[in-house]
């Protein structure tokens, strides 16, 4: 069995995806930073390819995907950073990117890389369902790969369905109409449409991303959901602390309330 | 209709809609509506009337006697400095907002450079009384002092976008984000034929009036409806897809396209997206993008802040692709030039935008009966502080 299939498959709830912006806050880091997710028992990593025009993102992955353009990351950088990543961890690794950079590097080269390396599936927000039906979704599952498809509050239920059919892996549940970024909380009207989607009985496991930052927010998707996506927050760590083991350790005790 | 959009959204392999699955609904639900409500009577009955009565419509096709024997060529231009605010941004932002109306949405949210596009849309804004949100780089706000005071003026609320290089770009980075996070009251008025299907569509349409006047304009003056050229300036390249609209399919047509060169194609400070442009995706539209080998979008230069879109309209890059348009890349000092010598020689100050078109008249060579149709876009008084710097009067 895959890894992300067997991660469902062994934990059913309550399981916590970190995103991070390779490249950030230190060139460098990106092993590193994975290697310390796995260690503390982070269950799934997404590995963001920083874009100078990321459009789904909040201002603070946009300042780290900035910095690690400025830092020197680049596409090929990031495949020789992660060569022998499968030797460190084995929790499964999604990449996450925008189609612009993808395209340059060739879309079949960067999915054949990809799998080569050990990456488990990709989430590339501006490609839409029907452009992927038609044009790449051969090319991925050639090589193997899984491809997360987005919902939001927005998408009718016969859409829903579409792209769960399409989906693979997991199914990724935006909380809100919003940009990636922190809340505090997720009212009424975003539970009702978690419980909406929960209630559809959907034949790919759901996490719901953009937004979880706390506790509270991690409870309410873990309620509906099997687990949550966490990125902004972890940014906002590496920033504020001293060292990425303490960024690691202070993300997962206030994701988790203890 | 060989350069039409087509059924998905594309201009042969470029355009489409590279959207977020949080916009599909009001994406597709655009693409279903727009050409409906654009063709419903009330709604063109509500649409000319404003652009005659409002916008100054129609604009005038004026023989340039003196630019003409300079040429050797008969010169007409199209007047779109005329248009009320202008340019002819208002043809555009007047029909979206009436379609945005139809559409039952109440918040109106624009990107802006120059402020051109942003006034444009502040003043409709105003005359439909709908709230405005404009979105306008850093850069750009310090640059375009005055414009930014009008939109204040106007009513419109201006937000200095400091992500990424605070210009154009980010800009509309920007107001796709408001509009992801307000998909239900918002409508986004883009500024050109750019972003996704059916923007590139749409604009072109509302644009088309220009090229729809030159007809039976010309009709009067030539006693025939197409010229041999038609020339125009690209930015994203709504004034000159307006301009060449009618005659697409009319292959005696020539059409010819005007870029920013900046300081020159091969000088790393250049606008010239279709000479220097790969294929890729911004804002939604796969079409020539100025960017780096890995993919991330370079920031243009062009002395016309109208002119340095890092992008193209899906339109454009077909039309250069396919051969039907010839594309120049024009420098600053060229556009500088012509500037002045269309003020001296028929008493118009274009726009700098506009003003790269007129060197083509320089650059090509024509025979002394050609019938050219040139779109002078906008009027320079917002460029006189850069006219003033930068020319000897
Ligand atoms: C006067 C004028 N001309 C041309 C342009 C370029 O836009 P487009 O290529 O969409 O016509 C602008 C943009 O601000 C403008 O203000």
């Amino acid at each position: 069995m895959d890894r992300i299939a067997s991660l469902f498959a062994t934990k059913k709830n309550r399981i916590i995806s970190v995103y991070f912006t390779a490249g950030f806050p230190q060139l460098h880091d990106t092993v590193t930073i994975i290697k310390e997710l796995a260690h503390q028992g982070v269950d799934m990593i997404e590995i963001g390819i920083p874009y100078s025009d990321p459009m789904a993102d909040g201002p603070v992955i946009q300042h780290s995907s900035q910095q690690a353009l400025e830092n020197g990351m680049s596409q090929k950088l990031l495949f020789e950073q992660l060569a022998t990543i499968r030797q460190e961890v084995s929790i499964p690794l999604v990449f996450m990117g925008y189609l612009n950079t993808i395209m340059q590097f060739g879309f079949e080269r960067f999915c054949q890389q990809a799998a080569h390396i050990g990456i488990d599936g990709l989430i590339i927000p501006d490609i839409p369902l029907d452009v992927y039906v038609k044009e790449y979704k051969t090319i991925v599952e050639q090589y193997g790969l899984k491809f997360i498809l987005l919902i939001t509050p927005e998408t009718t239920e016969e859409r829903i369905r579409q792209i769960d059919a399409v989906s693979s892996g997991f199914v990724y549940m935006v909380s809100s109409a919003a940009t990636t970024g922190s809340q505090q909380s997720f009212d009424t009207e975003k539970q009702a449409y978690f419980q909406r989607i929960a209630e559809m009985k959907l034949q790919n496991p759901t996490l719901v991303g953009f937004g979880v930052s706390n506790n509270s927010t991690y409870e309410a998707a873990c309620t509906y959901a099997n687990g949550a996506i966490i990125g902004s927050e972890f940014i906002k760590q590496l920033q504020k602390q001293s060292s990425i083991s303490l960024a690691v350790s202070t993300l997962v005790s206030t994701i988790k309330g203890s | 209709m060989k350069y039409a959009v087509d059924n998905n959204g594309y201009y042969g392999k470029f355009g489409g809609a590279y959207v977020p699955e949080i916009l599909h609904k009001n994406v597709s639900e655009l693409q279903e509506r727009y050409l409906t409500i654009m063709q419903d009577s009330a709604f063109q009955k509500e649409l000319n009337q404003l652009l005659h009565d409002y916008v100054g419509r129609p604009t005038s096709l004026y023989f340039a006697t003196r630019l003409s024997q300079f040429v050797g060529a008969k010169v007409y231009l199209k007047r779109e400095d005329l248009c009320h605010t202008g340019a002819h941004k208002l043809n555009n932002a007047l029909g979206q907002i009436l379609l945005a109306k139809h559409m039952g949405k109440t918040r109106i949210v624009a990107e802006t450079g120059a402020g051109q596009h942003g006034v444009a849309t502040a003043t409709v804004c105003a005359l439909m009384n709908m709230e405005c949100v404009v979105y306008m780089g850093e850069t750009d706000v310090k640059r375009q002092y005055l414009n930014v005071q009008r939109m204040y003026m106007l009513g419109a609320k201006v937000v200095p976008v400091t992500s990424g290089n605070k210009t154009l770009k980010d800009a509309t980075n920007e107001a796709i984000r408001d509009w992801t996070c307000n998909p239900k009251d918002t409508f986004y008025i883009i500024g050109s034929v750019v972003g996704p299907h059916p923007y590139p569509d749409m604009v072109a349409r509302f644009q088309a009036v220009i090229s729809e006047e030159i007809m039976w304009q010309l009709q009067q003056h030539e006693n025939t409806s197409y010229p041999d050229y038609v020339i125009a300036c690209v930015g994203g390249g709504s004034n000159a897809a307006g301009s060449f609209y009618h005659f697409l399919e009319h292959d005696s047509v020539k059409l010819i396209a005007a870029e920013a060169a900046g300081l020159g194609v091969d000088t790393n400070e250049s606008a010239a997206t279709i000479h220097l442009g790969r294929e890729g995706i911004l804002h939604g539209s796969k079409t020539l993008i100025m960017q780096t080998d890995d993919g991330q979008i370079v920031e243009p230069y062009s002395i016309s802040a109208g002119l340095d879109y890092p992008g193209i309209g899906p339109m454009h890059a077909f039309l250069a692709e396919s051969g039907r348009a010839q594309v120049y890349a024009i420098t600053d000092d060229e556009a500088l030039q012509a500037a002045l010598q269309l003020t001296r020689l028929e008493g118009i100050i274009p726009a700098i935008e506009s003003s790269h078109a007129l060197v083509v008249l320089a650059k090509h060579s024509f025979k002394p009966n050609d019938v050219i149709v040139l779109t002078v876009s906008g009027r320079g008084d917002k460029d006189m502080e850069t006219y003033c710097n930068r020319l000897t009067f």
